[in-house]
Parts: C-alpha cells; structure tokens; sequence
C-alpha cells in the first residue's frame, strides 16, 4: 500500500483483506486477477473500490463470498479467519449485490419464491411476515411479491436483489456496482435506498464501482486498483480536495472531471 | 359474458395478489400464445383426438380386432361393414388401428417418462459437478450416441426377448443420450450465471441447486425436443414392430401391421397404406406440436 493517508478509522474492523492474491486457470493459463492486496474495512463503515475493466475490484469480493476459489492471504471477516469452504454461518454475516439486475434473478422464480426460499435457507420460520416486511424495506409494495422478474423494471429487480441480499440480515454487504446498469434517474434511487438502509441496519458496506462520484456519495474511504494491485487508499474528503498522491488515481480522477 | 371478461382481467393481470393467482396467469399467458398458432393447435387436437380414440376403442371399433374371417380376407376399401377393408386375416383394418391407437400411447408416454428422465438427469449433474463426473458421464453418453440406434434396439431385444415392453425399453435406452447432451450444454449457461451464484451465496448446495434452479430452466427445451423427438420414437417402435421384434401378432401395433401388409402390397395397397398414414398423421401431429411448444416455453424468446 501506497501512502496511505492518515484518517480516522473504526476501532472494530468487520473485515480484513492481508497480502490477498486471487488467480484463475492453472500452470500455464494462469492469470493472476488480483495481487497482493490489502485493506481494512471497519465496523459500520462503507468502503469503496475503484479502478476501470479488469483491474480485479469484482474479484476481490468474489474471493470474499467463495466464488473465486483459487487465492492466497487472508482474509478475516468479523473477526473469523476465511478458510476456502463457506459455512451457511457465514452468508448469514456477508452478502452481496451483484451487478446487473436483468442476469442476478431466476427468471422462472417469483420474487416471493426468491425471498421465500433465501428465508427459508436461513432458517426463519414466519417467512410470510419476513417477505412483506423486506419489500416494504427496500420500497416495493406488496403488489410486487408474485410478480416474476420479467415483469418488474431494472431498479424494481435490483430493489429485489437487494431485498434477497438483505434477507439474512447480514453485517456486511458487498455491492458489486449496484447501479451501473440502471439508468441514471434509476440509479440515485438506489443509491438513495442504499445510504438508507446503511443508515437504519448499521450496515457495513464494500462497494466495487468504477464510478468515482458514486463512491464519493457513498463512501467514507476507497482504495484506487490498477492491474490486480491497489495503488492507494485515500479517504473520500481527499478525493474531493484532489489530493490523491499515486499518479494513477491523480489521473482517474482528473478524467472523471 | 361480462363474468368471463373479469375472469380474463383476472388471469391478465400485472399484479397478481396470490402465489396460485401469479401462476394461473403465467399458464393462462403462454395458453394464449400458443393458441396463436394455428398449426400447433391442429397437431394438439389430432393428439386429443388419437387419446380419446385409444380410451373409447371398445365403443367405436365396430369389430373385434382379433376376430378373424378368412372368407372376407383382403377386402378393399369401401367394402360393406370394413371402411378401411380387411386384413390378410380378414380383421377390420379400422378396428385394429383404433386399437393400436393404445400401443402407440402406451410405447410413447413409456419413452417420454423414461428417456428424457434419464437424459436430465445425467445431463446437469455431468454439466454442473464437472471434473471427472462429467468425462465420465458424457464418454458413456458418447459410447450410446456412437452406436446406430436401430442396432442397440436389436441387440437389446435380442437379448431380452421379443415384445412391446422390451422394445420400449430399448428405444428408451437409445434415446436419452442427446437428451443429456442438451440438459449439459444448458445447464453449462446456468451454472455460471448470476442466479446461481447469488443462490450459492444464500448456501444452497448442489442438490437443491440442480433440482430447484436448473431443472425447471431446461425441462423447457426437453419438453420441445421430446415432442419433436415423438415421431420418431413412433417410428422406431414401428420398425422394431416391422422387423418382428416389438409387438408381436396379433398385437393390432401400426408397424407390426404394416409388417404384415408388406407381402400384399402390389395387389392389396391398403392393408400396408392405412397403418402407414396412421404414424404419419400422428408423428406429424407431435412435430406441430412441438414447434408450437417451443414457441411459448422458451424462456430465451423473449418475455
């Protein structure tokens, strides 16, 4: 890590990512997506990542949830060291958004059937309360729960997305560029709702977007990636002032003028 | 009339209060849109009508299939009391294909259970599991397709003996492969996709994954490829029946009939034409309706 400026952090980290490396393929096919990263996310703080295409901000949280297998380094989230298998325990802790509505929700499953059967999973037994009370939460009405995902709108599906993730009430939410496929009205929506229920669950959140006016509405710090490597941690007033020292993130920020 | 416009608001809706309610209207939905097609619409009510047939056979039969009258042997068409004419036997050729009617059912909805079951199953568990499950599983899928079907059949029955349910069983063991090549090759699309991440995500293992998320997305293109396949299981029945190693007489199976006629067939066309257009009308009539079937079940063609 690169000049990692001095600001003020949490006491309690929710999540701890050490010398992480994630990789694809094998021997000769390999591809090593991230290197060497490490930062630290802290209770209730919300935590950008950024960086443009295939510079390895998604698969940092595939890594996270168990869906990138292949890595190296540690990762501690809640004070529980990762090892490579995933306990149910775990999704109950850390759930995540992923990026594009149209691809994330079964289009044969209901939205009831998608909430249903995430409650179910977890363990709940008044699913029926816990399904109206989740679209009421994320803004969609009770004239949405037997819709099927062809009937709903971009920020409708991700507004169930989110309900899905939000459903184990977990800790910490990792948002893999929410918006980038919504439209722009559509988009401040979301992030609206997102900064909302932050607000009202305490959530911690880990958001991967190459947008930077998102993350500064949104987050309290962000780490700037570059070919698989994080190049610099700055916290957001910095990134408002212009004060990024790495000349990458000098120069991603001068062209997101 | 103004109670069935609300029923048909009703199943219409965009916003449907009950589970039962969302589903009845997706049903009523692709209802509608195959009911757009005029063609598939003909082929289901040719297999409507082919069911029907085969459970009222002892009221409209006006003979015994079995009863033979060798004095009135080879009866030609339009003969007094034999519309279709009579066999070398001198049975009611009508009689007897209104009576295959059963058997042609019976080997179709035996293979349609079988084969596709068969075929599904392999099929998402060697595309979802990978690694060596799958070069396992699809290598036998691989030996199966290799072999010419009609001469796995033979074996088959060779081997176990001569008889409908043999011959359904060794249509259906000829049969599943491309089935499971199919549920593979969607399955391959799924498992990556988003859904199933974020249902993994939830900690959902493999068994309910493949049940739950994958099964209802390729029962879809099963379905459409088992009807289309139809005609030629009926086919293939047929040709077992012909070659004498499927039904066995005086069994009324259409290929079995057809067998019979052949040796009449310069002379006394219809005892070997009538079986004939029978598989024809029907094989047809599942190809419509298969076509149709694809157009409403697809969940690629679009919402």
């Amino acid at each position: 890590m690169v000049g990692r400026p001095k600001c003020e952090r949490p006491v309690v980290n929710m999540l701890e990512i050490d010398n992480l490396n994630v990789w694809f393929g094998k021997h000769r096919d390999r591809v090593d997506a991230v290197k060497g990263a490490s930062f630290t996310v802290g209770q209730g703080e919300s935590f950008g990542l950024v960086g443009e295409s295939g510079s390895g901000k998604s698969t940092i949280l595939r890594a996270i949830t168990g869906l990138a297998p292949l890595w190296s380094g540690g990762m501690i989230v809640d004070g529980q060291p990762l090892d490579h298998r995933r306990k149910r325990a775990f999704f109950k802790t850390v759930q995540m958004v992923f990026q594009d509505p149209y691809a994330s929700l079964h289009p044969r499953h209901s939205v009831d059937q998608v909430l249903g059967e995430t409650l179910h999973l977890h363990g709940f037994s008044d699913i029926d309360a816990r399904v109206v009370k989740l679209l009421d939460d994320v803004g969609l009405g009770q004239k949405f729960r037997f819709r099927y995902p062809h009937q709903l709108s971009g920020g409708q599906r991700q507004r169930v997305a989110i309900a899905r993730a939000l459903a184990p009430e977990p800790h910490l939410l990792l948002l893999d560029e929410p918006t980038s496929a919504l439209d722009v009205s559509v988009q401040a929506e979301i992030l609206n709702l997102l900064v909302d229920l932050r607000a009202s669950r305490g959530l911690t959140y880990l958001m991967v977007s190459h947008d930077l006016s998102v993350v500064g509405h949104m987050c309290d710090r962000l780490a700037v990636m570059k070919d698989g490597e994080i190049v610099e941690v700055l916290a957001v007033d910095a990134l408002r002032a212009m004060k990024a020292s790495h000349p990458y993130s000098k120069h991603l920020l001068e062209a997101s003028l | 009339m103004a109670e069935t416009q609300t029923l048909r608001q009703w199943l219409l809706t965009d916003t449907p209060s009950s589970r039962r309610h969302a589903k009845l209207s997706a049903i009523y939905q692709g209802w509608l849109s195959f009911r757009s097609n005029t063609m598939a619409m003909i082929g289901l009510w040719i297999l409507i009508l082919l069911v029907l047939v085969a459970f009222a056979a002892p009221l409209i039969a006006p003979h015994d299939p079995f009863v033979q009258s060798l004095g009135n042997r080879l009866a030609p068409l339009g003969t007094e009391g034999h519309v279709l004419g009579t066999d070398s036997l001198g049975r009611d050729i009508l009689s007897r294909l209104i009576y295959g009617a059963r058997i042609t059912l019976y080997i179709v909805a035996l293979v349609a259970l079988i084969a596709p079951v068969a075929g599904l199953l392999v099929g998402t568990v060697a595309g979802y599991v990978g690694g060596w499950t799958d070069t396992v599983l699809m290598r036998i899928t691989d030996i199966f397709l290799a072999f010419p079907r009609l001469v796995l059949a033979l074996a088959f029955v060779a081997a176990l003996g001569a008889g409908i349910e043999n011959a359904v069983l060794a249509i259906s063991l000829t049969a599943w492969p491309p089935y499971a090549r199919i549920a593979r090759a969607e399955t391959l699309t799924i498992r990556s996709s988003d859904y199933i991440s974020a249902i993994k995500l939830q900690g959902a293992g493999p068994l309910r994954i493949i049940t739950k998320h994958i099964w209802p997305l390729c029962i879809s293109s099963l379905i459409v490829r088992v009807t289309l396949d139809m005609a030629g299981i009926i086919l293939a029945a047929a040709g077992l029946g012909f070659l004498g190693l499927g039904a066995q007489p005086p069994s009324p199976e259409w290929g079995a009939m057809i067998s019979e006629g052949r040796r009449f067939i310069l002379d006394h066309w219809w005892v070997a034409t009538m079986p004939g257009l029978a598989i024809f009308t029907v094989s047809l009539a599942f190809n419509l309706l298969g076509d149709g079937l694809r157009d409403v079940l697809d969940p690629k063609a679009g919402e």
